[in-house]
């Protein structure tokens, strides 16, 4: 029986009278990878912040593990550390080295000493295969570079699960795949994430299980098989069929 | 007189001017940069406030504020009128420079705090480690400017009776009905101090600039 690392029980969003979403159940199991698809304000962005806690679900239960996130007396910053961010537009520190955004976190929130942080920094940088970019600055970087640095510097406070929003969306075509590539290796190496992507290819590849969202609500979820070969609803099949359509051919053109 | 007394007389009063732009311009810095964190993070009630000590120092002529500063202050304390003008000239840049700093914390924007926060700093971190060495860069242009205006407007306590630059220049020009000589020394003066700071705080800039390709 796998373990929950993250349930979420009905959760529901409201920018003043703009419900997000509503009454949303979601878990996702040690070591899963969890694709979250639909189309454009449908809140995908909203939820995975309401997961870190960057805004305030407004009704509803978050746990991480069995610690419940979302109690009152939960300090934010300590369920911080163990979630893991990755932003659609890098949102590196831009006026930090590769390694000094990765160090960032260890130095002033895990309190490692300089020597321990710089060598737990250039394992991480490493492992998305930058350890000869660290000195470079933000600007002196790819945006696929930029977005593999960002990785790096959520792995490094070794998360427990990573939760990725459009992580290759604001790339130019030729630089995806290596971005795509570095988190195909962390589901192999047995990270749990929540990934929210229109790349349909890595989610029929990765993915475990694939939650089609549409105005606040989850109208399907399910393998990929099943999603993309037995969907239960036509909704589903329209968006799969749509979104392969638009990004797909990208794809097998750079791949 | 002779034309190098002339000058050094009038020149010697260059210790007062920097040392009013020395003590002006960095309390006007500490008192905005509290300021602007606080307009920027410190909620809706704080930032009205804010904006009203803006407003106001911003409205006012700094010689008359100068005057109301001097008397208020003086009435209270025993204060010499170097410190109570150099106080006063402070207080006044300090509005500009809370906007200086405030645009500045503005513009590195909620995403790099959110960002920071992501990585589990706490709100103090992520503003000390992320937010305020981005926005230091950002203020460098625009508080160079406010340096030269401080600098120029150090010559105000003249009017308190301050023996900088201006007095002297008016007290010798005065004595030796070479008006024109006077201010033109003088003015030669303020040039080469701002002229001189500027050219400084563009190395800094220039310095401090985060290395990217172009
Ligand atoms: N801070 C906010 N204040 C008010 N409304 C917001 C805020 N953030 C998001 N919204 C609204 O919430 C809705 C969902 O936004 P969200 O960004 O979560 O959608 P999304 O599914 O991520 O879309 P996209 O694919 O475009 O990224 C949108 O209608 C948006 O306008
Ligand atoms: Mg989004």
């Amino acid at each position: 029986m796998p373990e929950p690392i993250l349930t979420i029980k009905n959760l529901t969003k409201k920018y003043g009278e703009n419900v997000i979403f509503q009454h949303l159940d979601l878990t996702v199991n040690e070591g899963d990878t969890i694709v979250i698809i639909g189309p454009s304000g449908t809140g995908k962005s909203t939820l995975l912040r309401c997961i870190n806690l960057l805004t305030r679900p407004d009704e509803g239960q978050i746990w991480l593990d069995d610690m419940e996130i979302t109690a009152k007396d939960c300090d934010e910053d300590q369920v911080r550390q163990h979630i893991g961010m990755v932003f659609q537009n890098f949102l590196l520190f831009n006026h930090l080295t590769a390694l000094g955004n990765v160090k960032l976190g260890l130095s002033k929130v895990k309190k490692m000493s300089d020597e321990a942080a710089t060598e737990k920094a250039m394992h991480e940088l490493a492992r998305v295969g930058l350890a000869d970019r660290a000195d470079h600055y933000p600007g002196q970087l790819s945006g696929g570079q930029q977005q593999r640095v960002g990785i790096a510097r959520a792995l490094a406070m070794d998360p427990r699960i990573m939760l990725f929003d459009e992580p290759t969306s604001a790339l130019d075509p030729e630089l995806i795949g290596e971005v795509l590539e570095v988190m195909r290796q962390l589901a192999l190496d047995g990270m749990t994430m929540l990934v929210v992507t229109h790349e349909m290819g890595f989610a029929r590849e990765v993915a475990d299980r694939i939650v089609f969202m549409e105005k606040g609500y989850i109208v399907e979820e399910g393998s990929p098989d099943e999603m993309f070969n037995h969907p239960k609803f036509p909704r589903t099949r329209e968006f799969l069929w749509k979104i392969t359509e638009l990004y797909g051919k990208k794809e097998t053109d750079t791949n | 007189m002779d034309f190098g007394q002339f000058i050094s007389y009038i020149a010697s009063g260059t210790v007062y001017t920097v040392g009013v732009t020395l003590i002006a311009l960095p309390s006007g810095l500490l008192i905005g940069t509290i300021l602007a964190l606080l307009y920027v993070y410190g909620g809706k009630a704080a930032a009205r406030v804010m904006n009203l000590y803006s407003t106001v120092f911003r409205g006012i002529p700094p010689l008359v504020l100068l005057f109301i500063l001097f008397f208020a202050v003086t009435r209270g304390i025993n204060l010499s009128a170097f410190w109570a003008g150099s106080l006063s000239l402070g207080i006044v840049s300090s509005a500009y420079q809370m906007e200086i700093v405030r645009g500045a914390l503005l513009s590195v924007s909620g995403d790099q705090l959110m960002a920071a926060r992501a990585i589990g700093m706490s709100r103090l971190q992520s503003i000390r480690y992320v937010v305020l060495p981005q926005a230091v860069r950002l203020a460098i242009p625009p508080w160079s400017n406010e340096a030269a205006i401080v600098i120029k407007d150090s010559s105000l306590v003249y009017a308190l009776g301050v023996p900088e630059i201006l007095r002297r220049a008016q007290l010798i020009g005065a004595s030796s009905q070479r008006y024109l000589l006077a201010y033109l020394s003088a003015a030669v003066i303020y040039f080469l101090l701002v002229f001189g700071t500027t050219r400084l705080l563009a190395v800094l800039e220039k310095k401090l600039t985060i290395p990217s390709n172009p």
